[in-house]
């Protein structure tokens, strides 16, 4: 527990900016990946303090925004069942699905339980051997690992009243998503910190080569992302994209082999539904099929309906990048944190809820 | 005597009368002795009663547990209205099975707390609630406190150009009991400051008569604090990054939760608004308390953007700090 005062200090930000401000003359479009940079980036006020030829755009990475309606749909319909506890993530229960929430069956009766980690989860399965305990697998390759390894140990354990539903999404493919959809024209990627720690840094190699775009790794400190955004600079103003890591103290370019090889085990890559993007081929994971009694998709029959996007939410063009919430006509009217409308703003990494709480009126 | 709290404890009969007897020794004073129906005692002045619940989850944390809580909760929401707290109830409801040493545990850490804060348990109740009812130990404290004279404390007193003192480090409370939560496994060597703070606030109130706005930032942390000042006294707050004051483990358990310290929770912090020419004064008195010695200027009262908390980030730049909405949850990304 130390290293964050030194990602801290002001002196050395403001040194950083000094440089970016000398060196950056191209104009600079940047998207930071992850709603955790987006936070950071409203909380210490950067986008206030680039120069003018610097934008800088929020992308996907909030787990819980980019599960689509037709996944939320699916486990709203699990807690409906009997003899079922549906275990989240937090934010989860607050999103509304097509026609109801996990916070609203909750409150009619359905046994959905808040769990801060997986592990609660697995607590719970062998605390009620009479139920069937799901846990709704969200998150990118910086949770998958550890949902797997909880696979892995209620097999060992025997427990046999555990499901995972995994909606779990990979980065790389969504990123390549982006990019060919072409909607948003890129100079730079401030790419994943948590999930860099996880993959390592070759998977987005495709970026520069293929894409001609700048990338930098980074943490989530004031002075990580300012690192990052200087090498983005440097690249772009060079004329040189590659792979960058701004965020040497969580990531090896090879990444955490160890976490690899146990997501690895248990899920195989799978098409998935992401919000606002629709289905994209291999971002997703599945369970594998000697592990398929764990998967509650397959487990359970339901039959949630067709899904519904709420209505005059634009959640899916801010994930893409192409809106931001300003442009958004329910943003602060009739869409706040307390009664949200769209994901984005329930969860506290969605962009909404950046922009609701940090921002000022023009975004910064 | 049983090893866990039974049902029958809470009955009314025989084991219910060898469970409060067994409280007696421990709390024992002259008001609470003659075990009748009401507290009586003689009063006079401004009296300030309040009154709080408290669930914590676990019941046992580093630095204190839910006893010391009850009593020094209830002695510092007294403070804050300038009070001098002198009688507190303790209402216990427990969850039937409770091991009678865990109970015997947090009637120490009370009366611990009430002797440090001067007060007395003039009155209480016990009742015992069927396993899955409550979890493990609630308690209730009310308390009284007198006002002496011409003291007029309100979160709605601020004014502009008044200065803003925070009494130390924030956070620690939350982030203390959040890394005894099961599933969240990691250790901070960072006990909660969970104490009464009834003595710092009678002695910054002998060294100055101005002061405005008092409040423990408990629930919600320093931003709702803030934020409640500058809505009901409707003036702006300007608040400094940098001069916040933040252990270093809290600070690097907060980057890897995804939560920042401004919204975490406190039980032995105030949060001071006072007149600017009693500053320095107040701020060298309290930085004599045990309770004050790492307090703080953190920023000062404006009459531009009322009802909102504005902070200067440590990079130089402004930012908005809002009330926080729901519950504080780790982040998943």
């Amino acid at each position: 527990m130390k290293f964050v005062e030194e990602y801290r200090d002001p002196e050395l930000g403001k040194k950083l900016l000094e440089r970016i401000h000398r060196r950056s003359h191209k104009p600079a479009r940047l998207m930071e990946f992850c709603g955790g940079h987006t936070v950071a980036i409203f909380k210490h006020g950067i986008r206030q303090l680039l120069p003018g030829n610097i934008e800088m755009l929020s992308g996907p990475g909030c787990p819980v925004c980019v599960t689509a309606s037709a996944d939320l749909d699916r486990a709203i319909a699990l807690a409906d069942l009997p003899d079922v506890i549906v275990t989240s993530f937090g934010d989860m229960v607050r999103v509304p699905g097509s026609r109801s929430s996990l916070q609203q069956i909750k409150a009619e009766g359905a046994d959905v339980r808040i769990v801060y980690s997986v592990q609660d989860a697995l607590g719970i399965a062998r605390g009620n051997p009479d139920k069937s305990v799901i846990f709704i697998g969200i998150g990118f390759e910086t949770t998958a690992p550890t949902i797997a390894a909880s696979v892995l140990q209620a097999e060992q354990e025997g427990i046999n009243n555990y499901y995972v539903l995994s909606l779990h999404k990979v980065c790389p493919p969504i990123m390549k998503a982006l990019l060919d959809l072409g909607e948003v024209r890129l100079d730079g990627i401030v790419c994943p910190g948590h999930v860099s720690a996880i993959i390592g840094s070759y998977p987005y190699q495709f970026i520069p080569d293929d894409y001609n775009i700048a990338c930098a790794i980074s943490g989530f400190e004031p002075l990580d992302i300012l690192l990052a955004v200087d090498m983005l600079v440097e690249q772009i103003e060079s004329g040189q994209p590659k792979i960058e890591i701004a965020y040497r103290r969580g990531v090896r370019p090879e990444g955490n082999v160890q976490a690899i090889r146990l997501m690895e085990t248990v899920f195989e890559p799978a098409e998935a539904n992401w919000r606002g993007i629709g289905t994209v081929p291999s971002s997703g994971l599945q369970f594998r099929p000697q592990y398929e009694k764990f998967d509650a998709g397959k487990q359970f029959d339901i039959s949630p309906g067709p899904a519904l996007e709420p209505k005059g939410c634009i959640c899916g063009s801010i994930l893409r990048g192409v809106s931001t919430p300003l442009e958004c006509k329910l943003f602060r009217k009739t869409c706040t944190p307390e009664n949200p409308v769209g994901p984005c703003m329930v969860s506290a990494e969605g962009s909404c809820a950046t922009y609701y709480h940090y921002g000022d009126s023009h975004g910064r | 005597m049983e090893d866990k709290i039974l049902l029958a404890h809470g009955s009314g009969g025989k084991l219910s009368h060898d469970l409060i007897e067994s409280f007696l020794p421990d709390l024992a004073n002259p008001i609470l002795d003659r075990l009748d129906d009401s507290a009586v005692f003689e009063a006079s002045g401004r009296l300030a009663f309040t009154t709080d619940s408290y669930t914590v989850n676990p019941i046992f944390f580093p630095g204190g547990d839910i006893g010391r809580l009850a009593v020094c909760g209830t002695v510092n929401d007294l403070s804050m209205s300038g009070a001098g707290p002198l009688y507190l109830s303790l209402s216990f409801i427990i969850e039937e099975g409770l091991p009678v040493a865990e109970l015997k545990n947090i009637l120490n850490s009370i009366r611990e707390a009430a002797d440090e804060a001067g007060v007395k348990i003039v009155t209480g109740d016990t009742k015992v609630v069927n396993q899955g009812t409550a979890d493990k130990l609630f308690i209730n404290t009310a308390g009284v406190g007198i006002l002496p004279e011409g003291v007029d404390i309100s979160a709605s007193n601020a004014r502009p150009g008044d200065i803003i003192i925070v009494s130390g480090n924030i956070g620690d409370h939350g982030i203390a009991v959040l890394s005894q939560r099961e599933g969240l496994e990691f250790k901070v060597p960072v006990p909660s400051d969970c104490a009464p703070l009834n003595r710092l606030v009678a002695e910054m109130l002998t060294e100055s008569s101005n002061i405005h706005c008092l409040r423990d930032p408990t629930r919600g942390g320093l931003a709702t604090t803030l934020n409640d000042f500058a809505t009901q006294s409707n003036i702006g707050i300007n608040l400094e990054e940098d001069k916040v004051p933040v252990d270093k483990a809290v600070l690097a358990a907060c980057e890897l939760l995804g939560f920042d310290p401004l919204y975490i929770a406190n039980e032995g912090k105030l949060v001071a608004v006072v007149a600017p020419a009693d500053a320095e004064r107040i701020l060298d008195r309290m930085k004599q308390n045990k309770y004050g010695n790492r307090a703080a200027i953190i920023g000062d009262v404006v009459n531009v953007h009322p009802g909102q908390v504005v902070m200067k980030t440590s990079l130089g730049a402004s930012r908005i700090v809002d009330m926080p909405v729901g519950e504080l949850l780790p982040r998943i990304c």
